[in-house]
């Protein structure tokens, strides 16, 4: 499976070390050309700002978009705030998803945390008991989903860290910076 | 699910997320403004540029909390700042402020000159400048959660950079080659935490984040630290000290970005006026170079 890595700007590499584990051939995009056959799309952590100005310097919003509309994308942090329709902020944003974001939510680097995270039905018919140790930096939140986007992890007070909408997926965490390789999986199989 | 802070893994992240990127030493809120507007990943808030640190002498201090603040105010990326070797009270005042990483840095003058601050103990992370590999384990070992090469700061001369980058993979590359008998007289003979050797050598690559700095004044000089293999870059005087620093710090993220692409490379270094005069580090005396600090 040839599966794409956002590489303007963050942790690519880090989501590249994780899919090529799992077996996918991984290929980094800097230029609109190099999502041609393409099964997926990581957009990985990293400055959501800079890797909207790279992508729009790049040509690469319109095309992203059109990839987006049949093809599996899963952002992480910077890349979930990149897929949101709304971000508060004028940045630009590839509006795939009908989700709200809210940048850095949770405070400054001093305020970055780990938790542990259900998150249930994430790859059907393992134990589900299994808590997903998550990294939060400087992360954002998912304000608010539409109707038609599924809430797949929050944290115990309800807000929500993680979903997806069809083959689109938004994690305000890191699973790249583990080694619990669930979420990549979950990831190949939306991608499949 | 009791949530944790200040861990390690959240420090040594957020220098992962800055990864591909350039971050870039501004003097106040409009400078920052601009770096953020060009693509910068993070800023470096400092009261003087090290070109101007160099010229004015004089002792080197942490900057206005005030003028920082106003930074953090107006920037939505991580900002970053600066406080003396050894000076843990700088760097818990910087703490309080709520700056995103702080810079234990030899560009301004050591309040210390036997230790580093022990920054473990800190919530906030650290980087640490580097000359070779010993010295970046050292700054591992007393906690920072990201390693940059000194370079020559304030100089615009991209030598040091690439003698100090040049070093450090040069000795993990030789530490890989190593049989297990000669990594205790290794670690001995640079000075390094022997576990930290030992991670080192696993992992083919130091255990933290590793950017470039000093000296970094063109998109060709970005490129090439890129190219000898760094995370990224620092710029310091190199931007805010050249001709038109909105163009030039925009390309300098372009040509980090696209660091193997020589035609965008070249696209992207054309008409970008003047760059910093800087000075060349050859015609400098011992006594003027600042990398020698730090132990």
């Amino acid at each position: 499976m040839k599966i794409g890595v956002l590489a303007l700007q963050g942790d690519f590499a880090e989501h590249q070390v994780m899919l090529e584990t799992l077996g996918a051939e991984v290929f980094q995009v800097r230029l609109p050309e190099h999502l041609n056959g393409l099964s997926g799309l990581i957009i990985p952590g990293g400055e959501s700002t800079t890797i909207g100005k790279l992508a729009t310097a790049y040509g690469l919003m319109e095309p992203l978009k059109t990839f987006g509309k049949t093809q599996a994308i899963w952002g992480t942090c910077a890349g979930a705030i990149f897929l949101a329709k709304d971000a508060h902020r004028p940045q630009p944003l590839l509006e795939l998803m009908d989700i709200v974001i809210e940048r850095n939510a949770f405070g400054r680097q001093v305020d970055s945390f780990e938790v542990d995270l259900n998150v249930p039905g994430l790859n059907p018919g393992e134990k589900q008991d299994l808590p997903f140790h998550a990294v939060f930096i400087r992360a954002p939140l998912i304000e608010s989903v539409d109707k038609g986007v599924e809430v797949i992890s929050t944290l115990e007070d309800g807000r929500i860290v993680a979903a997806r909408q069809g083959k689109l997926l938004a994690t305000s965490f890191h699973p790249e910076l583990t080694r619990d390789n669930r979420f990549h999986r979950y990831f190949m199989e939306l991608a499949k | 699910m009791e949530q944790k802070t200040g861990s390690f893994e959240v420090k040594k992240g957020l220098a992962q997320m800055l990864k591909g990127g350039v971050i870039m030493d501004v003097v106040n809120a409009d400078h920052a403004k601009i770096a953020e507007d060009a693509g910068a990943c993070a800023v470096m808030a400092l009261e003087r540029v090290p070109a101007d640190i160099r010229a004015d002498g004089g002792v080197a201090r942490m900057s206005d909390p005030d003028m920082i603040q106003k930074i953090i105010d107006t920037v939505s990326i991580p900002v970053m700042a600066k406080c003396r070797i050894g000076h843990f009270v700088e760097a818990q005042i910087l703490e309080s402020i709520g700056v995103d990483y702080i810079d234990e840095s030899e560009v301004l003058t050591p309040a210390d000159e036997a230790h580093h601050i022990y920054k473990h103990d800190f919530k906030v992370p650290f980087v640490c400048g580097c000359r070779n590999l010993g010295e970046a384990l050292r700054r591992i070992g007393e906690g920072a959660a990201m390693i940059r090469t000194k370079g020559e700061a304030g100089t615009g001369d991209v030598v040091e950079a690439v003698r100090h980058a040049r070093s450090v993979l040069g000795e993990i590359r030789k530490l890989q080659s190593m049989p297990e008998e000669e990594l205790m007289a290794f670690a001995k003979e640079i000075g390094a935490p022997f576990e930290l050797v030992l991670e080192t050598r696993k992992l083919g690559r130091l255990p933290v984040v590793n950017f470039a700095a000093g000296g970094i004044a063109t998109p060709a000089d970005a490129a090439l630290m890129m190219q000898l293999g760094v995370d990224g870059v620092f710029v310091g005087s190199g931007i805010f000290k050249s001709g038109d620093p909105s163009k030039r710090a925009t390309a300098i993220v372009k040509a980090t970005t696209h660091y193997q692409d020589a035609k965008i490379l070249a696209e992207v270094s054309r008409n970008l006026g003047e760059a910093m005069v800087g000075r060349q580090i050859s015609s400098m005396t011992d006594a003027e170079k600042i990398a020698t600090r730090g132990w």
